[in-house]
């Protein structure tokens, strides 16, 4: 393990992960989604000519990746795909232990008068997201920032929404959603579980 | 992770790679427009100087001041250590003020270890006396994995007066610890009597060593810790342990030169060698801020575990001894 390049190995960790809890979003469902979400995003964005995809990790930026690929295969536009890391930017890094970084790479074009269409997994209480704000504020000034997340599970803490949603997922508080990708994790599909049933 | 950086003997390679990982990834953020996060705002570190440094205490300064945390200068001249207040009494100051972290430099090996036990904050080793400067170790790791892509099974040689080299026992302890093989190359007067039992292989022969060597770390001639004669003259020492572009191109092609610094050029390293592309002596002071990032980040951004004892019980206090003296006055064993 010395010398290993970086901390990209999480997904040879976590692949094979046994599923827990129910899933309620299969491969199939997931494929569309991000379908049509590429397709909104051409459509919201007149043909994503000043797009940048931005993941925030880590199942954002396989997910990021996925949809420049539909944009591509859509209309034939390359869009810049980057990964925009938030931890430093988090407002509860005094309450758990010192988590490890995940990677910055913003496309060597820059953010800079661009439309910066930030990808996650779930939305849930939104810090993540203004956390992700802030960061894009130390990179550059995008024309336009918009967000795209796979599943929406309600429970918002601060005033964001999402402009692309994959799939309105009604949870209760106390449920736990998951979204696994073959990138990391080996097979697509997001699980609803409660709370105590996968440790988390 | 601990919640002091006292030694690199005391990193688990779990740690110590959590460590070079993330400073990987704050090295990335350096060349952004605006190298400046919000991490550690509201956090005071305090950089406690009772020793002269330039490079340490302004890499330290810039690690903290770049993750927001506010910075506390204070060295040992023009303070109250000038008027006899001990190292305690300065670390129930810096407690009282709400220090978050506390980086020492003390001419007393096991000053960091003391102030740890004084102390509710991080204590961070910036140097103590010949014990370990752990900081250091961590920035040459992430020097030779940046150049060379590895650590595991790469051979460094470690060159010059490791008697009173605290970079040398660190960088010992660290390679060690992340696979690398280390050898020690001195003359038998710069060698610890119990280098034996290091985790090291030991030469006295510099010209051999070279062309095995994937790293070689040329450490500086320490005369103001030298009360002895530990070899006839400079220009010997030069002659048998100095780097110079003859013995450099012993080297393997891919091998780099590193150097602590403060270099004496001319003494263990020459100018030619020093300023050629395989020394990172440069890189190495650059690396210096990201590693210093990363330790202050994983040490304070972290919860910490409720209430521990700042202060440990008297009977520590006891054998401390003599703590009304100056702070050059205690010593401790290491």
């Amino acid at each position: 393990m010395a010398g290993s390049t970086s901390s990209g190995a999480p997904a040879a960790a976590r692949a094979g992960a046994t599923r827990v809890g129910k899933s309620v979003f299969g491969p199939d469902e997931m494929r569309r989604a991000l379908t049509r979400i590429g397709h909104e995003i051409l459509e919201r964005t007149d043909g994503a000519g000043d797009v940048v995809l931005l993941g925030i990790p880590t199942r954002g930026v396989p997910l990021a990746r996925r949809l420049a690929e539909r944009l591509a295969e859509t209309e034939g536009v390359r869009v810049p795909v980057g990964s925009l890391d938030i931890t430093l930017y988090r407002d509860d890094l005094r309450l758990r232990p010192a988590r490890t970084l995940g990677r910055t790479e913003v496309p060597g074009s820059g953010i800079d008068g661009q439309v910066v269409v930030l990808v996650d997994d779930v939305l849930f209480s939104g810090r993540t997201v203004r956390a992700a704000l802030d960061a894009l504020g130390d990179i550059g000034r995008p024309r336009a920032v918009q967000l795209a997340v796979l599943v929406d599970r309600g429970h918002r803490e601060l005033p964001i929404r999402p402009d692309y949603v994959g799939k309105n997922l009604p949870t209760a508080k106390r449920e736990v959603v998951r979204v696994l990708l073959t990138e990391t994790d080996g097979q697509d599909c997001v699980t609803l579980a409660r709370l105590g049933e996968e440790d988390r | 992770m601990n919640r002091h950086l006292i030694s690199a003997a005391d990193l688990s390679l779990v740690d110590a790679v959590a460590i070079l990982d993330t400073a990987e990834e704050l090295a990335r953020l350096a060349e952004r427009p605006i190298p400046k996060l919000p991490t550690l705002r509201g956090r005071t570190v305090v950089n406690l100087f009772y020793e002269d440094s330039t490079r340490t205490r302004i890499s330290f300064e810039a690690a903290a001041k770049r993750l927001s945390a506010d910075v506390i200068n204070f060295s040992a001249k023009g303070s109250s250590v000038a008027k006899g207040e001990s190292l305690k009494d300065t670390a129930l100051t810096l407690q009282a003020m709400g220090a978050d972290a506390v980086v020492i430099r003390h001419s007393a090996s096991g000053a960091p270890h003391r102030l740890a036990r004084w102390i509710r904050g991080s204590v961070v080793n910036a140097g103590d006396g010949t014990h370990e400067h752990p900081t250091q170790a961590l920035l040459d790791a992430f020097t030779m994995r940046r150049r060379l892509g590895r650590l595991d099974g790469l051979r460094v040689s470690i060159v010059g007066d490791i008697l009173h080299s605290r970079v040398a026992r660190s960088n010992v302890w660290l390679l060690r610890t992340l696979g690398a093989k280390v050898t020690l190359v001195a003359p038998p007067t710069l060698l610890p009597v119990a280098v034996d039992g290091w985790p090291c292989s030991v030469s006295y022969d510099l010209t051999s060593v070279l062309p095995g060597s994937d790293v070689v770390m040329m450490l500086r001639v320490q005369h103001e810790r030298m009360s002895d004669a530990y070899f006839p003259s400079v220009r010997e020492y030069r002659r048998r342990y100095g780097l110079d572009s003859d013995r450099m191109a012993l080297l393997p092609d891919h091998a780099i030169v590193m150097h602590p610094g403060p270099m004496n050029r001319g003494v263990e390293i020459a100018a030619e060698v020093a300023d050629s592309p395989r020394s990172t002596i440069v890189e190495q002071v650059t690396n210096g801020v990201a590693v210093r990032m990363a330790v202050l980040y994983l040490l304070l951004s972290g919860s910490r575990e409720p209430d521990e004892p700042a202060v440990a019980d008297d009977a520590e206090l006891v054998t401390a001894g003599g703590l009304t003296g100056t702070a050059e006055r205690w010593q401790i064993k290491p």
